[in-house]
């Protein structure tokens, strides 16, 4: 007969639990996570920022339809994924920075001066962060495409292509390849054309949404070139 | 006695000996980057009801482990005998290996006594086992099957709990599935009708549940025979993409190469001449 060994008590000198008995202390989280994916891709003389638009958490869906890219200025937009409640605050925040900017220096803020506008708002929360993951796509001065991406307390750094959100991990690995053309020979490096970038983006959200739960429903892609920003809408997996 | 074989109970059970480092390195690990590898558990919608001529079983196709879909086509609904099938839910390994086990036993009950078994008898050996492991083995099961005595439909709790009713739903989409079966169950309901509630309930627990998704399978157990249907219904979403993307011979870097030649000495010859008629 086995005899129940020392290692199953606990410190207290009561047995340790492995599943549900009676009330147990749960602490209040301030936090959440409302999952999603974001992704920003620079080409020559654009700037693609693009989402889901799935709003979930834990094993269910909030909304089907709450995009994570908000448009800042006509040339820049941001995409912001996870704690929901920080996202749509510090929205409200970079808004009213940049009308304050507007009305005192009468020109609209440039994509880098929002990015170190941006890093400085999130180490100001450096002991009680916005939970979001942000990246910043847009054209810089000279009508160049630059994506900045952002951790949550404000490190920050311009990139050519990032990937944020729940799905990153799976979708950055397939960018250094296809856009960055990393561990292949012998390949051609053509230049990203906004067409394909596209198409690109598409297929890659398309990826995500098979083997990540928290992805999925449509892909909102916003298209920054000096003629503007425009929308495009793409279905993706409900289920 | 021939029934020693089905109720007896193993000398060792599982193996406790690696719980105290788990905890310890659950500890190390919390605030390091790696987290402690997470079993599959697969995050389901089961179904099950009982109509006029049978039961009808149903449940989705996902696998997923974390928040990463691990297995987008496996099957859920396991054999137990000729007359019963078997829904799992929760640990993919736990409901895989307890239903294969009650299949054994089932199947060297039904060589000793010449009878299919009763679902009862299922029931009832599965209680017995989850309950002794005291919820250790995390598996959520719905026992269909057809008998002597009727249509049975009965559901097996992790702990050992067990309930005996005409509808239900199991997994991380019973909520979503049991609205659409409360709403449209009928006592006695003709097969077709049947099969397409079914569908339905694990359809919503799809849509409505990030656990579930993919295709639908469906069993259905009459006194006749067992017509499982995998897929019952494919997932309308098909991963189409726009451009195809393929490695030409080449593309991975070759940084050094050995070759060793295999010194063979031919022993002996046979020819042997294939019917191609």
């Amino acid at each position: 007969m086995k005899i129940v060994s020392g290692h199953f008590y606990g410190d207290n000198g009561k047995m340790k639990e492995y599943h549900y008995t009676g009330p147990v202390e749960h602490r209040f989280s301030p936090y959440s996570f409302n999952g999603g994916t974001v992704l920003a891709v620079a080409g020559e003389d654009f700037a693609i920022v693009a989402s889901d638009t799935r709003l979930s958490e834990g094993y269910s869906i909030h909304s089907r339809d709450s995009p994570k890219c908000y448009k800042l200025t006509n040339t820049t937009v941001i995409g912001c994924s996870g704690f929901h409640g920080d996202c749509l605050t510090l929205t409200k925040i970079i808004d009213a920075r940049l009308k304050m900017y507007k009305h005192s220096n009468n020109k609209s803020m440039t994509s880098g001066a929002i990015a170190a506008m941006l890093s400085t708002i999130l180490y100001g929360r450096r002991f009680f962060p916005y939970y979001v993951y942000n990246i910043i796509g847009g054209l810089d001065e000279e009508g160049k495409g630059a994506v900045y991406s952002f951790d949550p307390v404000g490190s920050y750094q311009r990139d050519t292509y990032k990937a944020g959100g729940s799905a990153s991990a799976m979708l950055q690995p397939l960018l250094d390849n296809q856009i960055g053309f990393k561990n292949m020979e012998g390949v051609q490096h053509l230049p990203l054309n906004q067409e394909k970038a596209v198409q690109l983006v598409k297929d890659v959200f398309i990826s995500a949404a098979e083997r990540d739960v928290y992805t999925g429903d449509a892909l909102r892609i916003c298209i920054v070139t000096k003629e503007g920003i425009k929308e495009e809408t793409v279905p993706l997996r409900k289920d | 006695m021939a029934l020693s074989n089905v109720l007896e109970i193993p000398t060792s059970g599982f193996n406790f000996e690696n719980v105290a480092r788990n905890v310890a390195l659950e500890g190390l690990l919390e605030g390091g980057q790696t987290k402690t590898p997470k079993p599959m558990k697969t995050g389901t919608t089961i179904a099950g009801l009982v109509c006029k001529e049978g039961v009808v079983l149903g449940a989705d196709t996902r696998a997923t482990s974390g928040e990463v879909v691990a297995d987008k086509m496996c099957a859920k609904i396991h054999y137990i005998s000729p007359n019963i099938y078997c829904c799992g839910a929760g640990t993919a390994a736990d409901t895989e290996k307890t239903t294969d086990l009650l299949s054994s036993n089932l199947t060297i009950f039904s060589m000793n006594s010449g009878r299919n078994p009763r679902v009862v008898m299922a029931v009832n050996i599965l209680q017995d086992m989850l309950f002794r492991y005291r919820g250790q083995i995390g598996a959520s099961l719905i026992l269909g099957g057809v008998d002597c005595n009727g249509n049975h439909l009965y559901t097996v709790g992790p702990y050992g709990s067990i309930d005996n009713v005409p509808y239900l739903a199991m997994g991380s989409g019973d909520l979503a599935a049991l609205g659409i079966l409360e709403d449209r169950f009928k006592p006695n309901m003709e097969m077709e009708e049947a099969k397409e509630l079914v569908r339905d309930a694990i359809h919503s627990g799809i849509m409505s549940d990030l656990g579930s998704g993919n295709n639908i399978d469906i069993c259905v157990i009459t006194k006749q025979g067992v017509d499982y249907i995998r897929p019952y219904q494919e997932s309308e979403y098909k991963d189409k993409r726009q451009k195809r993307y393929k490695y030409g011979p080449g593309t991975t870097s070759i940084l050094t190469e050995k070759i060793v030649p295999l010194e063979l000495e031919v022993v002996q010859e046979t020819v042997q001449r294939m019917d191609t008629a």
